[in-house]
């Protein structure tokens, strides 16, 4: 019990500090922080309920008006912005990383974590974050309005894919270290 | 780690903390209703009307708090512009200032602990699933006492690395900080333990330890 609790806090933690880590500018401005390669590692790692738990006491942190995400943003106004589907999103994207993890033992660690990442973390976050945008977007709207295709808001967040695929990778090659070098540490399998 | 919430008091920080996140929900699904200029531009006026009576350094603050979602206004208002539907990128864009900026006043002007509390008070129900309504606010004060920690860490490795390689680290320290993350888990869990555990109140049944 008292273990659960504390494995959650430091994943939580470490979703925090990989926030803090120097972005890697991609292309055209778009930024990439290492931010949701540590909500697919708590769903790699813990599993999904605790994965989730993880999130969940940082989305808590965000709440209270605290700066842990990526820039050192939070506060209410990221729940209530255009966006905030992809922060809502990560709740359900770490539970779903961590079920393919626990589920799909036949595969290797790094690929169950790829895969689950890819799937929770990608497929998931951007459907949520997608669909959120979208709701935020047409809300409201009066019947001479056009309004926006879901298609559009998927292009607009499209940029985004691509980074995210390269931390998936990363995501299952880390799950692969942790089980390597110590496999009672994996709990989403243990 | 600190608040986000201005370190001044403010006639806003004397509201109750529960009074301020209700109206703010309310007004949420208020703007959500309306996609006419008007009812966004009283939103805005709301919002900046608030934000300003709490002074021109609090209301510089505010402003730098919007930042982060003013690329993706940006994004859709220069679409719409493009696409000659003046209105609706006008509402759009008034809109996410309007409610970024009324959750950003509420954030500012609510200190940590009074939020505490309020968790606190919301967690009651849990009780019901056998676990302690002070376990958020234990969660969030072991993670808070943990990020500097953590922080601290992972630049000490960082600077390691440096010292041995010309290359960067990038993704490399992830895998050693988890290890470590692992083992505090332990250590603090032991603690936690030793301390009486995290149990709401101790009963006949828990007694033998579980």
């Amino acid at each position: 019990m008292e273990r659960n609790l504390t494995l959650i806090t430091v994943f939580a933690a470490l979703i925090v500090v990989l926030g803090l880590v120097p972005a890697i500018p991609l292309g055209f401005g778009v930024p990439i922080t290492l931010q949701s390669l540590g909500v697919m590692l708590a769903g790699a790692v813990l599993g999904s309920w605790r994965g989730a738990l993880a999130v969940l006491l940082v989305q808590g942190l965000v709440a209270l008006g605290l700066p842990v995400l990526a820039g050192g943003r939070g506060g209410l106004g990221i729940f209530v912005g255009p966006t905030a589907g992809f922060l809502i999103g990560w709740l359900p994207a770490a539970f779903v990383t961590g079920f393919i993890v626990e589920r799909i033992r036949a595969l290797p660690v790094a690929v169950a974590a790829g895969i689950g990442s890819v799937l929770g973390g990608i497929g998931v976050l951007y459907a949520l974050g997608i669909v959120g945008f979208w709701l935020f977007k047409n809300a409201g709207m009066g019947p001479e309005d056009t309004p926006m295709s879901l298609w559009t808001a998927t292009l607009i967040m499209a940029p985004f894919i691509p980074g995210d695929l390269v931390k998936a990778v990363l995501a299952g090659m880390i799950a692969r270290t942790i089980a390597r070098y110590r496999p009672s540490a994996l709990i989403a399998r243990a | 780690m600190l608040s986000l919430a201005l370190p001044k008091r403010s006639w806003a920080h004397k509201l109750p903390a529960s009074v301020k996140f209700g109206v703010l929900a309310v007004l949420m699904v208020g703007l959500m209703q309306f996609g006419t200029l008007t009812g966004q531009l009283i939103g805005l006026a709301l919002a900046a009307g608030l934000t300003l009576s709490l002074g021109l350094t609090a209301s510089k603050i505010a402003l730098q708090a919007l930042r982060p979602v003013l690329w993706i206004v940006a994004v859709i208002v220069i679409w719409h512009f493009w696409q000659r539907e003046f209105s609706q990128g006008a509402v759009f864009g008034i809109r996410v200032v309007a409610m970024v900026g009324l959750a950003n006043f509420v954030t500012l002007t609510t200190p940590l602990p009074e939020i505490i509390a309020l968790v606190e008070r919301l967690a009651q129900p849990i009780r019901h699933f056998g676990l302690s309504p002070r376990l958020p606010a234990l969660a969030v004060g072991l993670v808070l006492r943990f990020i500097p920690e953590l922080r601290a860490r992972y630049a000490a490795m960082t600077d390691a690395w440096r010292a041995r390689s010309p290359r960067r680290p990038r993704t490399k320290l992830v895998a050693p900080l988890a290890f470590s993350l692992l083992d505090d888990a332990d250590h603090l869990a032991e603690a936690l333990r030793a301390r009486g555990g995290i149990a709401p109140l101790p009963t006949r049944r828990d007694q033998h330890g579980t």
